[in-house]
């Protein structure tokens, strides 16, 4: 957390000096910006920051669907198959998606790169099948969705992912 | 005051005062409703629902604000047809509550089938089986079958640490909370939380080690099922099989009333104590009890313990001998020495034991010294806490100044009473050489460096500034002080300083007013109200006597003297511990729960215990001992039990001829309500029936008490670091030390240190070190600590290191 | 065809460039409030309009801002963008397209009750929403239509955005309270409402972003204006997030009284595949559902009418239901939602729930057995009345309505057609 100095300052100045223990779950998704959840490590450090139990920290990351504790694929892919997105298909693209990748709802792409989650409403019930895609440092809407468009899309991250790691060598 | 409501409870009138929840109006009328998730002493959150009752509230006129009425005159009552928690309402005036009609009933009863859907029916291996609430409340009113699948039933964890004392059955979990919140409200360690949530949440520890506090056993009183047990009772036995004795801590001054349960081993054909729990004394210890009160109690029960009587034969060795040939012994060794025969006694002793030791010196013209590392008990006795003092009771308009202690480490259910007190709003100023536990509670905090405590007591009111202000103007003003970092002689001052300060702000001999010593043990004060005086030159003293008789006492261990072996030596013990092993006589004694007695707690309350487990061996108590003696000698002692002697010291000791027996064993109902019908209110907590004890009367009721000379010389210490003693909870000490299921939690690192010393040094956490004070030397390991100021080495006692004041040390690492 | 109250950008494109918002009169209202008026008489306003909250409750802002101790400060605002209720929208629409009148609301809302600092509580999911505000907010801030002295006056405001990080429950209001004090989202006992103990003990008005868009419109038109666009029962406008099994799904602005006629096939395109309209869930997952006979699509859409239907406006999420689904399906989602996003903290949302679940999915894909029809009923109706907040006493709307309403989805009896 130390090199993020700067926004734990920003984050922190946002509340009343007595109230940082606000900034906890501002706090949580930047110690998630590194590898895309909390390790205890972060828990320690967000706790010696706010003046909090490690306890006290770990408890939202249990309780928030948001805050992982344990590496997933690089995208999260989260499906929304909540009633209003069902009766727009959702649960097919979800079976299909997921056949296409050879995972299960839950599971994580051999090459580590991309999981798929069932999540409940993300307030899109009128352009379904949709998903939001979380990384590391963001979450972004991906609406009115086909399967072919969303596999398309993970070539393209792959394809990055790839150059990148040439590019490392 | 505040003011009174009346409202009516299930056709009953009842008037409580403001601000009460309908739960506890009804309770105080004797009605029960029933409880997982509400507790009295915790704050309500209404989570459980089971305690849904019908509330009806009178109604007013918008515009005149008048009650609205009836036809007959009576105000209108209005039921929203909505069931609310009882647990949340505050009563109002003329509100109607029914707890026990057919919606009401409807509703427990759906509460408690929700509850039993995913709880599992393992109750013939739990260990709250006899004593669970959801038990108890299904047997009541459960619908006796159940309509949620047993296949269906949800699987958690079953046999999950949350810690070294503490384990959690998830599946048990009804999840009420209580223990989370008492964590947070009461011990101030938040290390319990929920992870997950809905139907997956269970409880979790994150802190380093997990489940790290000090007050981890209270949960498992208020776990209202088996999801918490603690480790040393874990299928041990049942609750049905013990039997009870109530008893009084024996760890610190506090006197915390504990309830000890045994039961006969069929195996080993002994009676055993399998646990120790709290009896309630809303004047001591409330519904709480500390770890080591809670799972220290092995000692007693150590392989090593001696069962009988040993004597030095002509090789030198001590061999057992009868009672009879041990007491003859003695007789003649004392009557051969009748000159300078010295008596020093310990704070572990009960008051018989130590009237007798007293009556037995004084018949042989004898002194009686007592063992003890702090001063003051003849001030605590003028200006103690004065009649009708509870801490419980102090709040807003009181200031208590806690100086020169670690009060959660050194009497832990202090620290937990004088932080609630000001959350309550009393002003606490805590004055320590560094950070303790109790500076989150403080509103003031007094940093001075070691060795000026008293200075810092005699400057701080002289000045202009905020906290002399708050210390003024406090109506009530409540000061503890303790040995942190002192010598005996350095504390005298201190003692005497802070009773001067009282006396001069005339906060003495009044109710929540006076003077609390933090005693390194459990009867400190009952010692020096039976006679018995520490002294400075300690070392001379033991070193002129021709004779001595040394009870609950182990100078040779604390370094103290080196060799008695040349004098006459008795020695009265429960293990043969260094000076024992000099003797020329050793008698073994009873241990404190092998026979029954009085203690006279830190706040001077007399409180009495009973005997848990039968003698072992041969054992006798101290008392007794000390009455045998006295008779073989001749002299005119007290014949007869532990209630002979101490109606005998009603009779003779000034302060306690106040005291009577019965006074002593009055148990008055308290608040909140304690019983086994009411399981689910205040858990497994033992109702106390055998007395809350006697506060002592303090001199200043009666006279004028004067202020005594100090002498503000400063300690003078040479370049270098500097070691000072301090105390710690959890140390090696006998008593902890033989309890197995502390050993996790137990101290491993004799010296702590500042990080910059540390580095300074070239040492690390847990570097092996040599650290030697001139000649003495003592290895030992290092821990860092950040609260540690620079240039000092606390050195924990009762952890191999002797070290009775500041001294200047030298730490070398050891490779 | 009127103009639109709270989607305005769909008249005015660019209306979220603050140049185009100020164009149109934009943050004049707030300077008005601050430099004209006195901080009740803001909240005087916006009671007379009529204006009622649109989260879910209905009940009156202006009521709700003048219940604000005025014995204990500081004051705080907090705007609602937790919107999580499956089937609702509309907030998210309103602050992507129309976010400085939104903005503006909070502003004017911040400074009837005398609050110097007000948080936009939004779903963690709405991160990217969160980054747009917060760029609006600066730029607000650059223009000094907020910050410290506004336009001359002693009065200072800061607005901050706060992410939640994915709990339905955050959208009641003590959870987000909970929440934004860096505690898991549980709902606290009420009373106290948050008006005298809300965030960090202090009091504290919690409102609908779609609420706060309202209140630029009424300062600047009037409340009499606002009453008139609704109903005697139902003031102003609302916008109605529809979705399901309609061609047309979208949020649709009407003014109270329109009907759910006009919502589903004028404005929605009516059924797909034009297939026949079996249900309506007024309120999201949390709806008594309604059966869609000619009666109830053509009611005037009120809350007094809506709730004489048996059903709640609620934060107007209108899902649709037609004649291919079958409501054993339709309440084995709604369960499953409920029982993933049930916070625990009460007995019977957290196990009722999880035994719903068992028995919803039990009788959606399994045979369906009269029994455990009946005990789904009976677990229903025992978990109704007991619950600590809202979200338990709504999870089972749905179910035992789906069971008394559509018994023949249930292998029941079929009821009598309804005669209305």
């Amino acid at each position: 957390m130390a090199k993020y100095q700067k926004e734990i300052q920003k984050i922190l100045a946002k509340y009343p000096p007595d109230q940082k223990r606000s900034a906890v779950m501002p706090l949580l998704f930047l110690a998630q910006r590194k590898e895309g959840f909390v390790r205890k490590q972060a828990l320690s450090e967000i706790s010696q920051i706010l003046d909090l139990q490690e306890t006290e920290v770990a408890t939202l990351v249990g309780f928030y669907t948001l805050f992982h504790d344990h590496q997933a694929g690089t995208y999260r892919i989260q499906v929304c198959t909540d009633l209003c997105c069902a009766l727009r298909g959702s649960e097919d693209f979800l079976a299909v998606l997921c056949e296409a990748l050879e995972i299960k709802p839950g599971e994580t792409t051999q090459d580590g790169l991309v999981t798929v989650e069932e999540v409940k409403c993300l307030a899109a019930c009128d352009k379904a099948p949709m998903y939001q895609v979380q990384v590391k440092d963001g979450i972004s809407y991906h609406e009115n969705c086909s399967v072919d468009n969303t596999l398309g899309m993970i070539q393209e991250w792959r394809e990055d992912s790839n150059g990148k790691e040439e590019g490392a060598i | 005051m505040s003011e009174k409501i009346t409202l009516t409870i299930d056709n009953q009138q009842v008037t409580v005062e403001q601000g009460t929840k309908i739960i506890d109006a009804a309770k105080s009328a004797g009605i029960d409703i029933s409880v997982f998730c509400y507790h009295p002493k915790l704050e309500s959150v209404g989570a459980c629902r089971i305690c849904l009752v019908e509330v009806g509230r009178t109604q007013q006129d918008r515009n005149t604000g008048e009650l609205l009425l009836e036809e007959d005159g009576t105000p209108r009552v209005y039921f929203s047809g909505t069931l609310e928690t009882a647990c949340t309402i505050p009563v109002a005036e003329g509100m109607v509550v029914r707890t026990d009609n057919e919606k009401v009933n409807k509703a427990r009863e759906d509460i408690l089938e929700f509850i039993l859907t995913s709880h599992p029916l393992d109750c013939p291996v739990c260990d709250k089986g006899g004593e669970c609430s959801l038990q108890e409340l299904t047997f009541s009113y459960g619908l006796g079958e159940s309509r949620f699948p047993l296949e269906e039933k949800i699987h958690l964890g079953k046999h999950i640490p949350l810690g070294d004392l503490i384990y959690l059955d998830q599946e048990r979990c009804i999840q009420c909370g209580r223990c989370v919140r008492f964590q947070k409200e009461i011990a101030a360690d938040p290390v319990l939380a929920f992870y997950n949530r809905g139907r997956k949440a269970n409880i979790v520890s994150y802190s380093n080690p997990p489940f790290d506090s000090y007050w981890s056993g209270n949960t498992t009183d208020l776990c209202p099922v088996g999801a918490l047990t603690t480790k040393d009772f874990r299928f041990e036995a049942r609750i049905w099989e013990m039997e009870s004795a109530p008893s009084i801590c024996s760890h610190c001054p506090v006197g915390c009333n504990i309830t000890i349960n045994t039961r006969w081993d069929p195996k080993t054909g002994q009676k055993t104590i399998q646990r120790v729990m709290p009896r309630q004394n809303e004047w001591v210890n409330e519904l709480w009890i500390c770890d080591k009160g809670r799972f220290a109690h092995q000692f007693t029960s150590g392989k090593k313990r001696l069962t009988k009587p040993l004597a030095r034969n002509s090789q030198g060795k001590l061999k057992s001998v009868s009672w009879q040939k041990a007491f003859k012994i003695a007789s003649e060794g004392l009557k051969s020495h009748t000159d300078g025969l010295v008596t020093l006694a310990g704070g572990r002793l009960t008051n018989e034991d130590l009237f007798q030791l007293s009556q037995l010196t004084d018949g042989l013209a004898g002194k009686k010294i007592l063992d003890s590392s702090l001063a003051g008990g003849d001030l605590t006795a003028r200006v103690g806490l004065g009649q009708g003092s509870n801490i419980k009771d102090v709040g807003p308009g009181s200031a208590i100044l806690v100086v020169a202690c670690d009060l959660e480490e050194e009497a832990p259910l202090w620290w937990l009473r004088v932080k609630a007190a000001a959350e309550r709003g009393a002003t606490l100023i805590v004055a320590n050489p560094r950070e303790t536990k109790l500076d989150r509670a403080a509103n003031h905090i007094l940093r001075y460096a070691y060795g000026e405590e008293t200075k810092t007591v005699v400057d701080f009111t002289k000045k202009g500034n905020k906290i002399a202000r708050a210390f003024k103007e406090a109506e009530n003003v409540i000061i503890l002080f303790g040995s942190e970092g002192m010598s005996y002689s350095s504390s005298i001052n201190l003692a005497q300083a802070c009773a001067n300060l009282l006396i001069s702000t005339k906060h003495v001999g009044k109710k929540n007013n006076g003077l609390l010593a933090v005693w390194p043990e459990a009867n400190t004060q009952g010692a020096r109200d039976m006679g018995f005086i520490p002294r400075e030159n300690l070392p001379e003293v033991l070193e002129s006597a021709e004779a001595l008789i040394i009870a609950g006492a182990d100078p040779v261990g604390d370094g103290i003297v080196e060799d008695l072996s040349e004098k006459f030596l008795i020695v009265q013990e429960l293990f043969l511990t260094d000076t024992a092993a000099q003797a020329d006589l050793v008698f073994p004694v009873l241990a404190v729960t092998e026979k029954p007695g009085s203690f006279t707690s830190g706040e001077r309350r007399v409180q009495l215990f009973e005997a848990a487990l039968p003698a072992q061996g041969e054992c006798l108590a101290d008392y007794e001992i000390a009455g045998k003696l006295g008779e073989a000698l001749g002299l005119n002692m007290v014949q007869g039990s532990a209630e002979q002697i101490l109606k005998e010291i009603i009779k003779s000791q000034p302060n306690y001829e106040s005291l009577t027996l019965a006074a002593l064993r009055e148990a008055p109902e308290q608040q909140p309500f304690v019983a086994k019908e009411a399981l689910s209110y205040t858990g497994t907590v033992f109702k106390n029936t055998s007395g809350v004890g006697v506060l002592l009367p303090v001199e200043a009721e009666k006279t004028e008490i004067s202020l005594e000379k100090i002498s503000l010389t400063k300690t003078k210490f040479g370049k270098g670091l500097i070691a000072v003693p301090v105390t710690r909870l959890y140390d090696q000490g006998t008593m902890v030390r033989s309890s197995e299921v502390l050993h996790p939690r137990l101290l491993t690192s004799q010296l702590i240190i500042n990080p910059t010393d540390a580095e300074k040094a070239g040492l690390t956490s847990e570097s092996q070190v040599k650290i030697s004070f001139g000649k003495r030397k003592f290895e030992a390991v290092v821990d860092l600590d950040n609260s540690v100021p620079e240039g000092v080495v606390l050195v924990p006692r009762s952890m191999g290191i002797l070290l009775v004041g500041p001294e200047n040390a030298v730490i070398k690492a050891v490779k | 065809m009127s103009e639109y109250v709270l989607l305005r950008h769909r008249d005015i494109p660019n209306i979220k460039d603050l140049k185009v918002y100020q164009e149109q009169g934009g943050f004049e209202s707030f300077k008005k409030a601050v430099t004209t008026l006195e901080p009740v008489q803001v909240t005087d306003i916006i009671k007379t309009s009529g204006l009622r909250g649109r989260g879910g409750a209905g009940f009156p802002t202006g009521l709700k801002w003048s219940f604000m101790d005025q014995g204990n400060w500081p004051h705080y605002v907090v705007a609602n963008a937790d919107e999580s209720e499956p089937g609702t929208f509309k907030d998210r629409e309103i602050i992507e397209e129309n976010p400085l009148q939104f903005l503006e609301g909070v502003a004017i809302g911040s400074y009837a009750v005398g609050a110097n600092a007000a948080y936009i509580y939004l779903r963690g999911e709405f991160w990217q929403l969160a980054e747009f505000l917060d760029t609006k907010i600066s730029e607000l801030e650059r223009a000094g239509l907020l910050g410290e002295k506004l336009f001359g006056t002693d009065y200072s405001l800061k607005i901050h955005t706060h992410l939640g990080a994915g709990a339905y429950i955050c959208g009641e209001e003590t959870a987000l309270l909970e929440s934004m004090e860096g505690k898991r989202g549980q709902p606290r006992i009420r009373p106290p409402f948050p008006p005298s103990f809300g965030l960090y003990g202090k009091p504290t008005v919690v409102n609908n972003v779609e609420t706060f868009a309202n209140v630029p419109r009424i300062m600047e038109k009037g409340p009499d204006w606002y009453r008139e666009l609704g109903t005697e029962d139902s003031a102003g406008v609302k916008v109605f997030s529809l979705s399901g099994r309609v061609k047309k799904p979208g949020n649709y602005e009407m003014p109270f009284g329109s009907t759910y006629r006009e919502l589903i096939f004028t404005h929605g395109g009516g059924i797909v595949n034009d297939a026949q309209i079996k249900a309506i869930l007024p309120a999201g997952a949390s709806s008594a559902i309604l059966r869609a006979t000619d009666n109830v699509l053509d009611t005037p859409l009120e809350y007094a009418s809506i709730r004489n239907l048996g059903s709640d406006v609620g934060s107007g999420s209108v899902i649709v239901i037609d004649e291919t689904v079958s409501m054993d399906w339709v309440i084995k989602k709604t369960i499953d939602f409920f029982k993933h996003e049930s916070c625990g903290k009460c007995t019977p949302c957290r196990e009722g729930n999880y035994w719903m679940s068992h028995l919803t999915r039990q009788i959606a894909f399994g045979e369906k057995n009269e029994d455990q029809i009946q005990l789904l009923y009976d677990v229903a109706k025992n978990i109704q009345g007991k619950c600590l907040c809202a979200l338990g006493e709504f999870s089972v709307m749905g179910v035992l309505t789906s069971i008394e309403r559509f018994p023949e989805d249930f292998g029941r009896e079929p009821k009598e057609p309804d005669k209305g």
